[in-house]
């Protein structure tokens, strides 16, 4: 099957590079210190020596907004390692040994399943206290039942495959069948929702701060600048829309990424299904 | 069907208990003396005394298990125990907020049903084309737009530009003004997914025989897109209208803060802001057990409209 060659993966992976690249050279671009308040200078309009103009507290909203890369880059890409990781670990352990284990991951992971995942991750914060490690902690708990589900279906999908009963009266361990038959056979659709699932982590991470539970001030994040911006709304909306932009184009770069590699395998071998 | 039906709900009993456990043990694992928070009063930080004699009486020095299975007792009985701000019943509470959501979400299920349907089908009839590309770019930017933002820029621009809507509230009672601005935010977000899904099942249907049959009877593309192939692709829509349902409960948490509408997502963050630690418990049981019954309703609807379903179900 041939597939037309579409720009999405070159404006997704040039977007992504450029964020990358700013992030690392966020310390020589950005004009000003993202932290530092200038009470004198506080609420003005974009122009000059402040691209984006500044907030409530003199703070240069152009290098809180270049900053912020850093932070959701972060928050994005950790979260997914660490809940493909459980994911991996648990959903493989199910498909592939089945039975007791099997009965007892998966209601798990429905339980998980059954809270709507904003509300889970609220409650986490809610109980154990706001900052960035409990802001990973309740993204990961949202996040890994979907690895789970993902990582087992696979394997019941390869188990009794010729190369895997080959491998098993060849006297391969356990592990070593699954770390060297089963993992690079399901690293194409764990790849996909990687990729699709750092937007979604970046997305959490930004309404949690939003919403003050987040990634506290003065670090410069995007949700907590818009958190900042809420009262100045009527005043200076620009202070609301830059982060928010931000955001969008981020989170815009990941899911197109996650899309075409999706597409690219889809048409390759129709094993990552969409839905 | 009955065995079918008994056996969906058996299997609900231990998600019930894992989910019981997973909020018990948050709030178990939570830093903060609950007696101390619950005897804090206006007069300052309570007698040490007084919250040791308090935990004691209340039981709060028992072992976890023994707590875990006392207030499991009182929540199969429906006390989901009182408010350490209101001091009032924590199920009146939610149920009372559970109101406005629902309100909410089903007008912005509409909305976005509206939205997603048309494009979804429009998408797939014309596969690969202009409409096709638009449709999904649009789609796409749809996902990745944070829900709070799409909010303020539509605030932004109806409430304080061109001042014909509110900034947020709820009104008399959530009248239609205050109910149009985060209804259309919601939906907007939900559409976007929901295109897609509706997309994908219609180009799947597409592909069938009894497509092709159709077209060689020589039915007229109108009939043949919206009888036949739309019929047949309506079966996983059932799915997307219950992730929708799913979907717009969790968009509610942001939403309902940004426009103050006072439904349980604005009570689920109230509550984090003054450390309500049984409003927040009571919050994660009922959207817990709700979507866990929506989930059994769509299985039960997917049974009943297609038989072939029947074996795969239980996945």
């Amino acid at each position: 099957m041939k597939y037309k060659t579409d720009p999405g993966l070159k404006i997704a992976l040039l977007t992504l590079t450029a964020l990358v690249l700013l992030a690392i050279g966020a310390g020589w671009i950005a004009p000003h210190n993202p932290e530092k308040a200038e009470p004198q200078l506080r609420l003005m309009d974009p122009g000059g020596e402040y691209p984006f103009g500044t907030d409530h507290l003199g703070r240069c909203i152009f290098s809180r907004v270049l900053f912020g890369i850093r932070i959701s880059f972060f928050i994005g890409l950790a979260t997914v390692f660490f809940s493909a990781l459980i994911g991996m670990i648990l959903g493989g352990a199910a498909g592939y040994y089945g039975g007791l284990l099997d009965e007892v991951v998966m209601r798990v992971v429905d339980a998980f399943l059954a809270f709507p995942s904003i509300f889970l991750a609220l409650a986490v914060i809610g109980f154990l206290g706001s900052g960035l490690v409990n802001l990973m902690l309740s993204l990961i708990l949202v996040e890994w039942t979907g690895y789970a589900r993902l990582v087992r279906s696979e394997v019941l999908a390869l188990s009794g495959k010729e190369f895997l009963e080959s491998a098993k009266s060849l006297g391969g361990s356990d592990i070593y069948i699954m770390s060297r038959h089963i993992l690079p056979n399901i690293l194409p659709s764990l790849l996909v929702m990687a990729t699709l699932s750092v937007g979604y982590a970046i997305l959490g991470a930004a309404s949690l701060s939003f919403l003050g539970l987040g990634i506290q001030p003065p670090t410069p994040e995007w949700g907590s600048m818009m958190n900042d911006a809420r009262p100045f709304l009527r005043s200076h909306p620009l202070m609301m829309i830059f982060p928010g932009i931000a955001i969008t184009v981020t989170v815009l770069a990941f899911h197109l990424l996650g899309d075409e590699i999706r597409m690219r395998l889809d048409s390759r071998s129709g094993a990552v299904k969409e839905l | 069907m009955l065995k079918f039906l008994a056996k969906r709900i058996l299997l609900l009993v231990p998600v019930l208990l894992l989910v019981s456990i997973i909020s018990f043990s948050l709030f178990y694992l939570s830093p903060g003396d609950p007696a101390e928070i619950l005897l804090t009063g206006p007069q300052g930080p309570p007698d040490p005394a007084a919250v040791e004699e308090f935990r004691q009486r209340a039981g709060f020095n028992d072992p976890a298990p023994a707590m875990y299975l006392r207030w499991l007792s009182k929540v199969i009985e429906g006390d989901l125990g009182y408010s350490y701000v209101s001091g009032g019943k924590v199920s009146n509470a939610v149920l009372d907020s559970f109101r406005p959501t629902m309100r909410l979400a089903l007008i912005s299920l509409v909305i976005s049903l509206l939205i997603s349907f048309p494009l979804g089908i429009l998408s797939a009839v014309r596969q690969g084309s202009f409409v096709d590309g638009l449709g999904m770019a649009v789609s796409l930017l749809g996902v990745s737009i944070p829900n709070f933002w799409l909010a303020y820029l539509l605030i932004i621009l109806f409430s304080l530009r061109l001042d014909i809507l509110p900034v947020a509230g709820y009104g008399m009672g959530g009248d239609i003004e205050h109910l149009i601005l985060p209804a259309v935010t919601l939906g907007i977000s939900a559409a976007a997914v929901t295109s897609r899904m509706i997309r994908t099942s219609m180009l799947e249907s597409l592909e069938q025989d009894y497509i092709v049959a159709a077209r060689a009877r020589g039915l007229s593309e109108r009939s043949v897109v919206l009888r036949h192939a739309l019929r047949n692709a309506l079966l996983p829509v059932i799915t997307v209208v219950s992730l929708n349902f799913t979907y717009l409960l969790n968009g509610s948490a942001v939403v309902e803060t940004v426009f103050a509408w006072p439904g349980i997502g604005n009570l689920m963050t109230r509550s984090i802001y003054s450390r309500d630690y049984p409003v927040i418990l009571g919050c994660m049981l009922f959207l817990a057990s709700i979507i866990l019954v929506m989930n059994l309703l769509t299985d039960i609807c997917y049974h009943y409209l297609n038989p072939r379903m029947a074996h795969e179900v239980q996945d």
